[in-house]
């Protein structure tokens, strides 16, 4: 009776074992493979802009960076991308500074009051996100020309900050829902009037997620292609230089360029990344 | 006193900036793709629907998410539940999986222009292992079908992390309970999934497929980067009526087309996913 039960007792187990480390294998080499497809592209942008502007169109590629200079001398040299670079830089951060500056009140009055109006002012910001904004570029060239915004900082500012926007209102409404309204309303006992209270308990505690969500809004400005490429003329910024001379500008050129758009945001990605997850979850609702 | 107009000062501005900004140019759009020196008129629509990019690119923009958004629903999920699977490098590998977010669809497409150019790192790659004697010319106006190929993998690589991050953050809000439950009653990995995640993750769902659709068929830059010409899609050709032909109002019937292709999918997409009454956590 008891002769053949510890064998399969033991064997039982072993093989689980051995299914459960064949899992956590495969399990592992599937993490590998998505983490190699999105870094490896990136990786093949490197080499092409760490090579001389020969390498980039000779062939076969080698697969290790030559850390050859001339592609980006060559990038940095060419006339009208310092202008560009200055005109993305300055466009990100008034879109930056407008968005906030707009959209942190609105999160504000949306965590801490019940009002009339509330559900429809949600309903204008979930609405924003169902339409293709881009296309607001076209009807605003028209406005702008009339109103001298046209081919500005300024003017193409406004509509990326309509871009972000609906993700700072958002982003700041769950900020703020984070505090506890009795942190706000003991700085009232104590004798702070309601910008007081704000500006010591509120502010400090939200100011780490708003330079998060700010930091977002620049990356949707530095990253937007469309609008810039509609709305400008002689002030083109980075991505709409590039996208306008895609048909004549030679490779090395575009892969610099291309790996110079991609370096703030990958920093800017990695600096807002604690908060990305906080910031979407609470888009759902 | 105070408190009671306090919440519409602070709307103020947000909501003065969307009227102007938002809702009235999208009444200037549908003014401009409806008329002509101030009266109704459907010739932009003529004019639009008779050139015969129209129907290319409007077939290839419904193809092309056709393509990529199946793809990503299913690889974001899969990523989704593996990353909420994970203990050891969870941080680390969600970076790198959301890398792509910061990327630019310009970017993107010169990204993989690198690897399917002539001289790109496919073609050494192929080189390299004896599959080809000389670099093929994949985005050539003669391979349509590598255009296409390499325009849906550009994509699934750029926009897949948007849904990873949304779907992520919805897997978060599902109270662990349910999973213990389901445990207790002997559910599979498999039934877990079907049974638990995928009903609770609904909301999240909706989120992440109206925003990807609707990216979807804003498609522009990395087609541009990719296909040039030779892979006309609607985004395009409203920049390319607006910029190269000069008409505006052709621009303006496109970029309704666009709108309303976008509106209706949004409205399917929450009719078909929608969560009833009373069923939300």
């Amino acid at each position: 009776m008891t002769t053949s039960s510890p064998t399969v007792a033991v064997s039982q187990p072993q093989k689980v074992v051995d299914a459960r480390k064949a899992g956590s294998l495969v399990f592992a080499a599937s993490v590998i493979l998505l983490c190699a497809w999105v870094l490896v592209p990136i990786y093949f942008l490197l080499i092409n802009t760490l090579s001389s502007p020969e390498e980039v169109s000779a062939f076969p590629k080698t697969f290790i960076p030559p850390f050859n200079f001339g592609s980006l001398e060559f990038f940095a040299g060419f006339s009208g991308i310092g202008n560009a670079l200055k005109n993305s830089a300055l466009v990100a951060i008034v879109t930056m500074i407008m968005s906030i500056g707009v959209g942190a009140p609105a999160g504000y009055a949306l965590s801490r009051f019940e009002f009339r109006g509330k559900a429809a002012f949600r309903i204008i910001i979930l609405m924003t996100r169902a339409f293709p904004l881009p296309l607001l570029a076209l009807p605003l060239a028209v406005m702008f020309i009339r109103t001298g915004l046209d081919d500005t900082i300024v003017g193409l500012a406004i509509v990326h900050t309509t871009l972000a926007l609906p993700f700072a209102v958002l982003i700041t409404f769950s900020l703020f829902s984070g505090i506890p309204v009795e942190l706000e309303e003991a700085a009232w006992t104590l004798g702070c009037n309601r910008v007081q209270a704000f500006r010591k308990v509120v502010l400090p505690l939200v100011l780490p997620g708003i330079t998060a969500s700010a930091i977002f809004a620049f990356v949707i400005s530095w990253n937007e292609v469309f609008a810039a490429s509609v709305l400008t003329i002689e002030n083109r910024t980075l991505p709409a230089f590039l996208l306008q001379s895609l048909d004549v500008s030679p490779l090395h050129l575009k892969f610099a360029g291309g790996f110079v758009l991609v370096v703030p945001a990958l920093i800017f990605i990695f600096a807002v990344r604690k908060y990305l997850f906080a910031m979407w979850g609470i888009a759902n609702r | 006193m105070e408190n009671k107009n306090l919440p519409y000062m602070l709307l103020l501005p947000a909501t003065i900036f969307l009227c102007v900004f938002f809702i009235y140019p999208f009444t200037l759009v549908a003014w401009e793709a409806f008329s002509k020196d101030g009266a109704f008129t459907m010739e932009h629509f003529q004019t639009m629907t008779s050139n015969w990019k129209f129907e290319i690119s409007f077939w290839n923009t419904l193809l092309l998410a056709a393509a990529v958004v199946p793809i990503q629903l299913a690889l974001s999920l899969l990523m989704a539940t593996m990353v909420s699977k994970m203990q050891k490098g969870r941080d680390i590998v969600l970076y790198i999986w959301t890398i792509p977010l910061g990327i630019s669809d310009l970017a993107a497409g010169i990204i993989w222009l690198a690897i399917f150019d002539q001289s790109g790192f496919l073609n050494s790659m192929l080189y390299g292992l004896g599959v080809i004697d000389q670099p093929e010319n994949f985005l050539s106006y003669q391979n349509k079908s590598t255009i296409f190929i390499a325009i849906v993998l550009a994509e699934i690589w750029r926009a897949t992390a948007i849904m990873l991050v949304i779907l992520v953050a919805g897997i978060g809000l599902i109270p662990k309970e349910y999973y213990e439950a389901a445990e207790v009653f002997g559910a599979s990995n498999w039934k877990r999934f079907t049974k638990i995640t995928l009903p609770m993750l609904k909301p999240s769902l909706q989120t992440a497929l109206v925003l990807r659709v609707i990216l979807a068929f804003e498609v522009f830059a990395v087609v541009a980067a990719l296909g040039g010409t030779n892979f006309p899609v609607l985004m395009g050709e409203t920049y390319n009526w607006q910029f190269e032909l000069q008409d505006g109002n052709v621009a303006a019937a496109y970029a309704l087309v666009i709108l309303a292709i976008s509106i209706a999918f949004t409205l399917v997409i929450l009719r078909v996913l929608r969560v009833p009454k009373g069923a939300q956590v």
